[in-house]
């Protein structure tokens, strides 16, 4: 994981029908662990969300062959089970739960260590990509994590 | 059972803040109701749940921003939950 550039899927280790996981490492040093807290470093929630956010979003991309861009647009029963710390291996999984009109909703949980830390169900909003600068990037990201 | 008009004011009234008795069959959705796109959404997954089907909104959406429909004919809500219908009726057969 790169916190500061909001890359938090390292690679992805299976896709299969409508369901990713993806595993991460949450990184030993950031400027996020200085205030999150001072003397006692953990992975917020808001970037534990953020992390199920982009495991949704590549299952979604590359169900829909990169043609569109998902978006967060909504978080339900989010729950924040265990604590997780700096230099954490964690496991990521989503499943695409509902495929609407313009929109997905994926159900996700992170895992550490034998843990159960934290899980949602996440709604997406599917557009044309709004800039061809955010398709290629999203592309080449993609090409990197063997999706695209 | 209930009609797709009952089942749907009631959703409507699950996910949005709109109560229940203000909501009649000429009733705007966007227009009177003030759903906004984020609870709209959310009224279409549960709508997609209930009945079973996919509810089109952006092929909606779409005809009516190229003229082509008025948003009268799917964000009214008898004519929404009529829609409704139509969807299930295609499903079915």
């Amino acid at each position: 994981m790169r916190l500061e550039y909001f890359q938090m899927v390292d690679r992805v280790a299976s896709l299969e029908g409508e369901s990713i996981t993806v595993e991460s490492t949450i990184p030993e040093a950031s400027p996020v662990f200085e205030g999150h807290f001072p003397g006692h470093p953990l992975m917020p929630g808001v970037l534990l969300v953020e992390t199920m956010a982009q495991a949704s979003g590549w299952l979604l991309l590359k169900l829909m062959d990169f043609a569109r861009m998902p978006f967060l647009m909504g978080v339900k029963e989010a729950k924040f089970r265990s604590f997780v710390g700096p230099a954490t291996p964690v496991t990521v999984h989503a499943r695409r739960i509902h495929d609407g009109s313009g929109y997905a909703v994926t159900s996700a949980r992170i895992e550490a260590e034998g843990r159960r830390i934290c899980d949602a169900e996440l709604t997406l909003r599917i557009m044309d990509f709004p800039a061809p600068e955010l398709a290629a990037a999203m592309r080449r990201r993609g090409q990197e994590l063997g999706l695209a | 059972m209930a009609s797709s008009f009952e089942r749907i004011a009631d959703i409507i009234a699950e996910n949005s803040e709109v109560e229940r008795d203000k909501i009649t069959p000429d009733s705007h959705v966007i227009n009177d109701l003030g759903i906004d796109s984020l609870d709209f959404l959310d009224i279409v997954f549960a709508i997609d749940k209930a009945f079973g089907i996919k509810v089109p909104v952006e092929a909606w959406t779409q005809e009516v921003n190229a003229g082509k429909a008025p948003a009268e004919q799917y964000f009214v809500m008898k004519n929404l939950a009529a829609r409704i219908d139509e969807l299930v009726a295609a499903k079915g057969g």
